[in-house]
């Protein structure tokens, strides 16, 4: 009794209660919800609690697993196409961002030091407001007799207005908005740091500037451009309100397909197992990256 | 390539990227005050946009269950936050310490419409079991306090990861408790941090449209999620008022809150340099 007191005593100290409090927190919010995800996508319409899954059979339990919803996913084009198209919208708006991104960072990092918090603040100043309303403000530059089309043709440089709402191009552009701050916020971390000696010696070695950019700047920032490719990346695959303010109904993303399975259709099993499926197209560029994040919050040696 | 030429090219570069950015933001703003009902052709400057808003009860309400939202789960975020970073930056080894740091870094790139539905999922089962909790304000509120600590614990690390841990082996060589020293030295020496991860997850939450569509009930909608559901079916000139009033009260935060900080960084150094002086007396 006394021993056991003991061990507990030792197992409630303050260590554990510190560790203990965001563990718990997080398992539950983060960890067993995405459980639950895998398991009811396995399970019938109908029977969405555990209980009535697992039947019992000479004392035995067994699970009954109904990979229903997986087949059809397979099998029906809809799913694979939505599913590709995802990927390569996210592909391009990562690809995109990177090409805006990178000489911005690499402009802003050389810019002179009093002036950079100033022009940090200004790349942060729209993602504090409303992501929603930036989108639908798209809506109203874009749409046919909106205001772009307006200017360009009060200037007489177009005589009909542009169709560029609810197109793969509008998509990009509300994309490409979005998503840019979060390439150029780790490009610019990384790239404030280089040491400007490296640089130096390369000139002093004969070696042109592009060229030095090429061979010595660019590898340096390998990790702000892993970062940054992979909070691009990942969000923007399973992305939903883009799509849906500014897509139009021809642009398939998976996101927007998840949705109407739950909102639409009330069909759990199948949202969960878009879901699970979108996960695993996921889960590598997710290791990359929390690879990486864990790695930014070691403590520094 | 001469350097002038580089110095244009950069400069041009950096203003066409700043016009792409904040060319929405300003039209959004200048249509507000447009008296039109087209939102996209101006006719004369009026305010008749934020009379309409001041009468649109749906929208007040949804505006009052946000701001409460986004309060709460920025205090629950910031909680989290802090014990989250604290035991990953200071306890380098303990079982499951890669388990916590991925668990905390996923919900800040798994797209929303996943977190949103296994929260949800996961919500309906515990229901299902415990006869708690009813889909409304307090679900909304655990699924923004979920995404708002993953950004509360970066914040709040990159702060720790600055700050000096020789004061608090200084103050436990004085003979202060660990509770003490966070009380007394690693808790003050937060508080720019606290402060920012605040107002990150305030605005975040406030901004929430995803999540807060698959965990709200009947009764429930927020800001965001009225403004979803009109801007779907068109252009609505009191979303730009909206947007407009939103965007004023987020600058100003911003603008004040960063004072705030580069005040008591510079405070801080101020009182570093005076002990360091008054030591060497």
């Amino acid at each position: 009794m006394n021993n056991m007191t003991n061990y507990l005593r030792r197992f409630f100290n303050g260590r554990h209660l510190v560790i203990g409090i965001p563990y718990l927190w997080f398992l539950m919010l983060a960890l067993v919800p995405l459980f639950i995800v895998l398991k009811i996508s396995v399970s019938e319409m109908e029977s969405t609690s555990v209980s009535n899954m697992v039947s019992w059979s000479q004392g035995w339990p067994s699970i009954k697993l109904n990979f229903a919803s997986y087949v059809f996913i397979g099998s029906d084009e809809l799913y694979v196409k939505a599913y590709l198209s995802s990927l390569n919208y996210a592909l391009l708006t990562t690809v995109i961002c990177l090409v805006i991104g990178y000489p911005f960072a690499y402009f802003m990092a050389r810019s002179p030091k009093h002036l950079q918090p100033m022009l940090l603040m200004l790349i942060m100043l729209p993602f504090w407001t409303s992501f929603l309303l930036r989108i639908y403000a798209w809506k109203t530059l874009l749409v046919s007799n909106g205001v772009i089309n307006n200017v360009l043709m009060s200037l007489g440089i177009i005589k009909l207005p542009l169709e560029m709402m609810n197109t793969p191009f509008s998509l990009m552009v509300g994309m490409v908005y979005s998503y840019l701050p979060f390439m150029i916020l780790p490009l610019y971390a990384n790239l404030s740091k280089l040491d400007m000696r490296y640089l130096e010696a390369a000139a002093d070695l004969g070696t042109s500037p592009l060229k030095a950019f090429w061979l010595i700047t660019v590898p340096l920032s390998k990790a702000g451009i892993i970062a940054g490719a992979m909070l691009v990346f990942i969000p923007a695959v399973g992305e939903y309100v883009i799509p849906e303010l500014l897509g139009g109904p021809n642009t398939l993303m998976i996101g927007r397909v998840l949705w109407d399975e739950f909102f639409s259709n009330n069909d759990w099993p199948m949202a969960s197992a878009v879901a699970v499926v979108m996960i695993l197209l996921i889960m590598l560029p997710m290791a990359i990256y929390n690879k990486y994040q864990s790695e930014q919050l070691e403590p520094k040696p | 390539m001469n350097s002038r030429m580089i110095n244009w090219f950069s400069q041009s570069w950096m203003v066409l990227v700043y016009i792409f950015l904040y060319m929405p933001i300003v039209t959004l703003v200048i249509f507000s005050f447009n008296d039109s009902q087209l939102v996209t052709v101006w006719s004369h400057a009026s305010m008749r946009w934020y009379v309409a808003l001041m009468g649109d009860g749906d929208l007040i309400s949804a505006v009052a269950l946000s701001l409460k939202i986004a309060f709460f789960s920025a205090l629950i975020s910031v909680f989290f936050g802090v014990f989250t970073a604290f035991c990953l930056n200071r306890y380098k080894r303990f079982v499951g310490r890669t388990l916590l740091s991925s668990m905390a870094a996923t919900p800040l790139v798994m797209p929303d419409v996943i977190v949103g539905l296994s929260l949800l999922l996961m919500l309906v089962s515990m229901q299902h079991w415990l006869g708690y909790p009813e889909r409304g304000l307090f679900t909304i509120l655990l699924g923004h306090a979920l995404l708002g600590t993953a950004y509360a614990t970066v914040v709040v690390t990159s702060r720790l990861r600055e700050m000096d841990s020789k004061l608090d082996e200084a103050a436990m060589d004085l003979g202060c408790q660990p509770l003490q020293v966070f009380r007394l030295v690693t808790l003050p020496l937060l508080l720019p941090a606290l402060v920012s991860a605040f107002l990150l997850t305030f605005t975040l939450s406030f901004d929430d449209v995803v999540l807060s569509s698959f965990l709200s009930g009947p009764g429930y909608s927020t800001m965001p999620m009225v403004i979803f559901s009109r801007a779907r079916l068109g252009l609505n000139p009191t979303i730009n008022a909206v947007a407009t009033v939103t965007i004023v009260v987020v600058t100003c935060a911003v603008i004040a809150s960063s004072f705030y900080t580069s005040h008591q960084e510079r405070k801080r150094r101020r009182e570093v340099a005076q002990a360091y002086s008054d030591s060497n007396k």
